[in-house]
């Protein structure tokens, strides 16, 4: 009997699949179910922010950060303003850092209350997503009443935070987390112990630390290959050094341990946002240097100098010393880095933007060689991705 | 800190003296420049000696100086977790010769090579999969040089007769509005006229 030619199927993922976060276009080399070779294209969301970066003044850019990854806004700027300030040499006065830390926790709970309940949705349960975004819409009021924005924030500026907390806000959010563990605990009753999730989840997508660090990898996706690599504890910033936490590792690097990870996390985070709360000293919320950070209101009302700095700030921005910075923050998907070069004049030079999600996103030919076409979806889910940051 | 780096450096330089150029410190970070042709030795380097011990690839990505004679700039950031130290490597290169792939040494490196391919068209020597990453299928040229213009050539969209999306060559209703904000008497190096009365 002559020997049946069996060629590979090629199968096109998305870019329109629910269950692509986005807009991944993933092209499947299969042998049967069996997956072959992953090649995601990215890029359908390009938008050139690092073109437009160079376009315009420090100030102007900060928004740009906010709309990379779209689901944490807040602690993209963050890694900006440090970037800035180190080349201006400035740093925030203490109740900005601590403004700082308590809206970059809070980002990092908008983070990974979505990932983890899009992951549930993902693998097959509906409900989490449901509980998940009653919180996340919490949150965001939190943001907005800070802000004026519900999630674009332009909140972190260079120097310090555009402006203080309402009255009675620190209270509500007090309110908030007081009661945000009966969620966490309602989360993982059904998700945890859960057969259906654990089939879907254990095993699946595993990755050793050694591979881990060879494919970039950070923030929670490093840490449930079992290496405790926080920068928050390593390399503090904005005084992270105060706070007492906990840094959750798994054991496995599979999915179902980065889901444990990020759900540890957020019990971390409601610690970090306690203790803000609790210590969180009055004074200033930006730095009194006139040439970064515009002077207050009334004071433009009878003071000329104070008039003459609105004016040139908001139009000219501030000059940065020539130089270059590669500065991080642990945003909730991994590092986030800003590599920034000044030349002097109130324009960014060149602003790269290192994006967590691209190094995560490129191991996925790795993680899923030899898996099911079902496992492409939980890989994909558990690793976070946004390609807000991916595609820039 | 400052000290623990210098001696990094200090050292680097010494056991790495065919590749290194210079050794600064900026601010508080390491800046080492290499030449071109020797990144991989010096990646594998750090990489594996034990006082360096850079086990991570975070970031590869290009700048362009178009005043300078070799115009693009490639940097690697590197990060060593047991020693808990960042270290940046940067070579420079033209728009026609190839830089040496170092995605033999990290595999991270392979997205940000094609990226900077992308962004800057320079070429990666070796590389296992040099297509272009986050710009449009059949684009052309590299939108993050400095002569490449912010608006782009072309603008694309849907024509309903054609039942496609069709290319069109850009046309902006208003130009392009690029203010310059900065302060006409900083830098200023031409005499005006009147300024010699200044000096009398």
């Amino acid at each position: 009997m002559a020997e049946t030619q069996i060629k590979n199927f090629t199968l096109n993922f998305g870019p329109q699949h629910p269950s692509a976060h986005g807009v991944l276009r993933l092209v499947l080399e299969m042998d049967g179910e069996i997956i072959d070779r992953a090649d995601p294209h990215v890029g359908l969301l390009h938008r050139g922010t690092e073109k437009l970066i160079e376009y315009k003044s420090y100030l102007q850019a900060v928004p740009y950060f906010d709309r990379l990854d779209y689901v944490a806004p807040q602690n993209q700027e963050h890694a900006f303003a440090l970037a800035v300030e180190k080349l201006l040499g400035i740093e925030a006065p203490p109740r900005a850092q601590y403004i700082r830390v308590l809206f970059a926790e809070i980002g990092r709970v908008l983070n990974h209350v979505f990932t983890i309940c899009a992951f549930a949705m993902d693998i097959g349960a509906m409900t989490p997503m449901l509980w998940g975004f009653e919180e996340r819409e919490r949150l965001m009021e939190f943001c907005e009443r800070v802000s004026g924005a519900r999630m674009h924030m332009a909140y972190f500026r260079p120097g310090g935070v555009a402006l203080d907390m309402p009255a009675g806000l620190a209270d509500d959010i007090w309110k908030w987390v007081e009661r945000f563990p009966k969620f966490l605990d309602d989360c993982e009753e059904l998700l945890t112990e859960n057969r259906i999730f654990k089939q879907r989840a254990v095993d699946v997508g595993a990755i050793t630390a050694e591979n881990a660090f060879d494919w970039g990898f950070s923030g929670p996706n490093l840490r449930a290959s079992g290496v405790a690599w926080d920068l928050r504890k390593a390399q503090p910033y904005d005084g992270y050094e105060r706070f007492d936490f906990d840094v959750p590792v798994g054991k496995h690097g599979d999915c179902y341990d980065r889901y444990l990870v990020r759900m540890y996390e957020l019990r971390e985070c409601v610690k970090i946002i306690k203790q803000c709360l609790d210590q969180m000293p009055a004074g200033p919320v930006k730095t009194d240097d006139r040439k970064v950070s515009p002077p207050p209101r009334a004071e433009m009302k009878h003071s000329m100098e104070a008039l003459i700095h609105h004016f040139k700030l908001y139009t000219e921005g501030y000059h940065v010393p020539a130089g270059e910075t590669y500065t991080v923050v642990e945003a909730p998907k991994g590092e986030f880095g800003v590599y920034l070069v000044a030349d002097g004049t109130n324009k960014p030079y060149r602003c790269k933007i290192r994006a967590p999600g691209f190094a995560h996103l490129q191991a996925m030919d790795y993680l899923t060689r030899g898996h099911m076409l079902a496992d492409v979806v939980a890989v994909l889910g558990s690793l976070d991705i946004v390609f807000g940051e991916i595609d820039r | 800190m400052d000290l623990a780096l210098r001696d990094l450096g200090d050292y680097i330089e010494a056991a790495l003296s065919e590749a290194v150029i210079a050794v600064d410190l900026a601010g508080d970070e390491l800046v080492v420049k290499v030449h071109r042709e020797r990144i991989v030795r010096v990646l594998t380097f750090l990489r594996d000696d034990v006082n360096c011990q850079f086990k991570q690839l975070m970031d590869v990505c290009g700048a362009d100086y178009p005043e300078r004679e070799d115009r693009f700039e490639i940097v690697y950031n590197l990060l060593s977790l047991t020693h808990n130290q960042r270290i940046r490597v940067k070579l420079q290169t033209d728009a026609r010769s190839p830089v040496p792939t170092v995605t033999g040494v990290f595999n991270s490196a392979n997205w940000w090579e094609r990226e900077t391919w992308d962004m800057y068209g320079v070429y990666f020597r070796d590389h296992p999969d040099l297509r272009r990453i986050l710009t449009d299928y059949g684009f052309e040229g590299h939108p993050l040089r400095k002569d490449f213009p912010l608006t782009g050539y072309v603008e694309v969209r849907y024509d309903d007769l054609e039942k496609r999306v069709v290319y069109e060559p850009v046309k902006l209703t208003q130009d392009f509005r690029s203010f310059d904000f900065l302060s006409p008497w900083e830098g200023i190096q031409a005499q005006l006229p009147g300024d010699e009365k200044a000096e009398k």
